[in-house]
């Protein structure tokens, strides 16, 4: 226990991601209790409030509680980036570890589309996606949505990882003794690859999270849902900056880049114990 | 290259393309919405009273927009138009055609993307092999942490900020647009100035950004070679740092990078496109989110199909650039 | 002939949370101007280290922390960065492990002679340039069509010729070799081998040859050094080594060595060689020692001359 301490120390990055992920949470915790989220929705109070004791974030022109907002919106947000985030790397995990395994043209399908699909910007096929379906998206269909893409890089870095651990001795000997092929990728492949498959979900939540906060940027997320994105589209609509209104952009983009930064911390952290070289030397 | 390996890869770009047209043709369909009539009905509603006759309208336009034809024919047809570059009529727009206002709008993401996607790549890569090299000035290292934090944001975001910053409290650089209200491009220098003035804010926001991502992975890049045996070799060769430095380290370290850029055009250009939102920027982003507001259904096809068609080109431009660069790829034993 | 190397009381450790690690321990040898050395040794004895040392390319977490190396009357250490960058190459070269990838894989053959060339102030004309370089790879027995080349374009013993022939470049008066054949099969082997005999001879320079082959040492060096645990155990001239060994360890290696003439079990050395950062008190080798005595455990012997040109590490030789 106390060797876990001691890594946690020199493994700073994942300290400091892990901490401002769990004050994130916290705040949506404690702010369940502390604010009314039904204030999340439009009409709710007062319009156009700068920050006082009474609406600690100000309020927007469509009369939402900007701190409920935060409060309501920020899970659903990372809901969205978790969902897609494991929806993609299962569904990558699988496919990778199939196309590594058992090479030939399995492989080469598998390999083929994830590179195509990586070509294209994602963005825009999600926009293409979500112009397509009808009557607006959900947050659960917009998680499905971002996780129909999200499955193409994990499938690639996986496959790389896997296959490179794959040429290595242990497998071989594993082989020759006589074990099937899923148990050798269960019990010989798998626990190797837990530390970069954690790296790859953090990730591709982080990715997810970019994603779907674009989509509602750009004004094709769920438009009742008081989610982060749809906050800034909903700024961004209403020319906020330029009318001075600066608590309504500066809440979200606070509570968002505490987000990245957060993940971003936690994946470097998770790169350096799947790394081991990174590790700070003595 | 083999000319084997370099028609595969034009193949692969063709696929691409007509794959991105296909999916660009289906998936709206699959939603059932019929855009004439839902355009109509919107314009109707907001002239404010019922308006007889919808349906003969919308059989009209469906006919002019071809709308009407079994759904076969409606794919080849699109699939040829496409490859003429013919994306239809811009539906909110009527009678502006897509392609006239794509082409409009692509030169400034061009300019945009190309200028600030250069710059970050360059200053990135040198900042992060200067960082990894133990003799490079001390100060560099300070660079790392605000660059670090930078990278892990997306673009309009750092946008925003800047925005709030250098336009709103203190009036340094326009707010908003390409270039200042009322007046009309021209190639004079006044103008120009002001383009890269109102470019200035957009393009800091992806380069800031941008920066600390190449340079990160470049110094990983150095990290790992400079452990090779070849630089080690270097060394007992008794050559001059600077000499290591660039054609042993930086040489080797800038390959898997230049990979790495073929692969983030298309986040960069994602990236970009909510840039453009955010500053009203007149490019191929501001295009789309007009076009997604007005449920122009073309247009976003259109602005779509090109997009994917240009950045398939920009990787197939790299891929093939890339055995230039290292001679282990362009070489094949005969 | 008078000592062209003197290496004396050199000591290297590695940095370690557990604490340093003396990877050379107060190593000492001299080498004579056109002789050819072995250092022979386990993996993990040091000897790479040590061939580092003297180049003084030893990197953190490794430090050198005593001792003097002293080329030609120059004492290595009181050199400066640069004083030692020009010596490398013209005073003392190395010729490196693993020709695997010793290489720079995106630079050409010639363009790897010429840039040690020129960064050490050799001015030449192209014609004059390519001439040298061809005499320089023909010294080698490589074709001159090999400047030309990529390192991926060439076999294993190619590319551990090219590096002779960048080690020659200079005309040093040291080289170092670095276990040069040991990813090569015995044809290739004998052929680098004799080149590097060639070499040595029309330079007359002197080589230390770094190894754990000791069939190949026998074959090739004048003296030989044995390494154990980061210390210089025995020093003597090849045929007394193989014939009389007075170390203990010696005494294992020799016997361990099969021969077309013996009859019955072969002789192994029983046990592991001891982690450099974990060593035994007293002498190193005393766990798996056949003489091992208490005086062994407690008190680490001398190197002590035992012979004309003979030195070891033993209380009993």
């Amino acid at each position: 226990m106390r060797a876990f301490y001691r890594y946690l120390g020199r493994n700073v990055s994942l300290v400091v991601g892990a901490g401002l992920l769990l004050f994130l949470i916290a705040f949506v915790v404690i702010g369940h209790f502390v604010v009314d989220v039904e204030d999340a929705r439009a009409l709710s109070v007062r319009p156009l409030q700068p920050p006082s004791w009474r609406y600690p974030f100000g309020t927007d022109r469509q009369g939402r509680d900007l701190l409920a907002v935060m409060v309501a919106g920020t899970p659903m947000t990372l809901r969205i980036g978790f969902i897609a985030g494991i929806l993609g790397v299962g569904i990558g995990t699988v496919l990778a570890f199939v196309a590594a395994y058992y090479r030939g043209w399995v492989d080469t399908i598998i390999r083929g589309i994830a590179d195509i699909g990586l070509t294209v910007p994602g963005l825009l096929v999600l926009i293409i996606i979500a112009v397509g379906i009808r009557g607006g998206l959900s947050v659960n269909q917009m998680a499905l949505v971002v996780a129909s893409l999200a499955w193409l890089h994990p499938t690639r870095t996986i496959r790389a990882q896997v296959l490179s651990l794959r040429e290595r001795g242990y497998v071989e000997i594993a082989r020759m003794s006589g074990m099937s092929g899923p148990a050798i990728i269960f019990f010989e492949l798998m626990p190797n690859l837990l530390p970069y498959l954690a790296a790859t979900l953090v990730n591709a939540v982080s990715s997810a999270i970019l994603a779907s906060i674009g989509l509602e940027v750009l004004g094709l997320g769920p438009i009742d849902a008081p989610t982060l994105g749809m906050t800034l589209y909903w700024v961004n609509f209403n020319a906020a900056m330029i009318n001075g209104w600066w608590w309504w952009w500066m809440a979200p983009t606070v509570i968002i880049v505490l987000v990245f930064l957060g993940l971003f911390f936690v994946t470097v952290g998770l790169d350096e114990i799947a790394n081991p070289r990174l590790r700070k030397s003595a | 290259m083999q000319f084997r390996d370099i028609l595969k890869r034009c193949g692969v770009f063709v696929v691409i393309i007509w794959l991105a047209a296909s999916l660009n043709f289906f998936l709206p369909k699959l939603s059932g919405q019929d855009p004439v009539r839902t355009k109509l009905l919107q314009q109707a509603q907001m002239g404010g009273y019922v308006q007889q006759g919808i349906d003969e309208m919308v059989k009209i336009y469906e006919v002019r927009f071809g709308l009407d034809r079994p759904l076969w024919q409606q794919y080849l047809s699109y699939i040829g138009d496409v490859v003429r570059g013919d994306f239809n009529f811009s539906i909110a727009n009527y009678p502006r055609t897509v392609a006239d206002m794509i082409a409009e709008s692509i030169p400034w993401t061009i300019a945009l993307l190309g200028v600030t996607t250069l710059l970050s790549f360059l200053i990135g890569t040198i900042l992060g092999a200067l960082l990894a090299w133990p003799r490079a000035p001390r100060w560099m290292a300070w660079l790392m942490p605000p660059l670090w934090a930078l990278h892990a944001i997306p673009f309009f975001l750092l946008g925003l900020i800047l925005m709030y910053l250098l336009a709103f409290q203190v009036p340094l650089l326009p707010i908003f647009g390409g270039y200042s209200m009322g007046v009309t491009p021209s190639l004079t220098f006044t103008f120009v100035l002001d383009v890269i003035r109102h470019a200035t804010l957009p393009a800091l926001s992806i380069i800031l950004v941008a920066v600390g991502g190449w340079a990160l992975s470049m110094r990983g890049m150095m990290v790992t070679t400079m452990g090779e045996d070849y630089v080690l070799f270097a060394e007992g060769k008794g050559l001059r740092s600077l000499t290591i430095f660039s054609r042993y380290c930086l040489r080797n370290a800038i390959l898997p990078q230049i990979t790495a850029l073929a692969l983030a055009l298309g986040q960069i250009l994602s990236g970009a496109v909510l840039v453009e939102v955010i500053f009203g920027y007149p490019g191929i982003g501001t295009l789309l989110f007009q076009a997604i507001r007005e449920n122009d259904h073309f247009l976003i096809q259109g602005i779509v199909f090109t997009v994917i068609v240009s950045l398939g080109l920009a990787t197939l431009i790299l891929d093939l650039f890339y055995p230039l660069l290292d001679p282990r790829i362009s070489y094949r034993r005969t | 002939m008078s000592a062209i190397l003197e290496v004396d009381g050199l000591r290297v450790e590695f940095e370690h949370p557990l604490g340093a690690v003396k990877a050379v321990d107060d190593v000492s040898f001299s080498l004579l101007a056109n002789e050819r050395l072995g250092l022979a040794g386990e993996s993990g004895s040091g000897k790479s280290t040590m061939a580092l040392a003297i180049l003084r390319m030893i990197k953190p977490p490794g430090r050198i922390v005593g001792g003097r190396v002293v080329l030609d009357g120059v004492e290595l250490s009181a050199l400066d960065h640069e004083g030692m960058r020009k010596l490398r190459l013209a005073g003392i070269a190395m010729v490196p492990q693993g020709s695997m990838n010793s290489l720079n894989p995106v630079m050409r053959i010639k363009a790897q002679i010429a840039d040690a060339l020129a960064d050490h102030g050799v001015r030449l004309s192209a014609a004059d340039l390519d001439t040298r370089i061809a005499a320089l790879l023909r010294t080698v027995g490589l074709r001159p069509e090999v400047a030309s080349l990529y390192p991926h374009e060439l076999s294993g013993g190619m590319k551990q010729r090219a590096c002779i022939a960048i080690a020659i470049c200079l005309r040093p008066k040291v080289i170092i070799a670095d276990e040069p054949t040991s990813a090569l099969d015995v044809v290739v082997q004998r052929q680098v081998m004799e080149t590097l005999a060639r070499v040595q001879r029309e330079l007359a320079c002197a080589i230390i040859l770094v190894g754990h082959d000791m069939g190949l040492m026998a074959q090739f060096v004048d003296r030989l050094g044995v390494m154990y645990a980061g210390r210089l155990v025995e020093v003597a001239p090849i045929g007394e080594i193989i014939t009389r060994p007075r170390h203990p360890y010696t005494k294992a290696l020799i016997s361990s060595l099969p021969s077309l003439e013996a009859r019955g079990t072969m002789q192994g050395l029983p046990g592991l060689a001891p982690l450099l950062r974990d060593l035994p008190p007293g002498c190193a080798f005393h766990p798996r020692c056949t003489q091992a005595e208490d005086r062994c455990r407690s008190e680490k012997p001398a190197v002590r001359a035992v012979g004309p040109g003979q030195q070891a590490a033993c209380h009993f030789a």
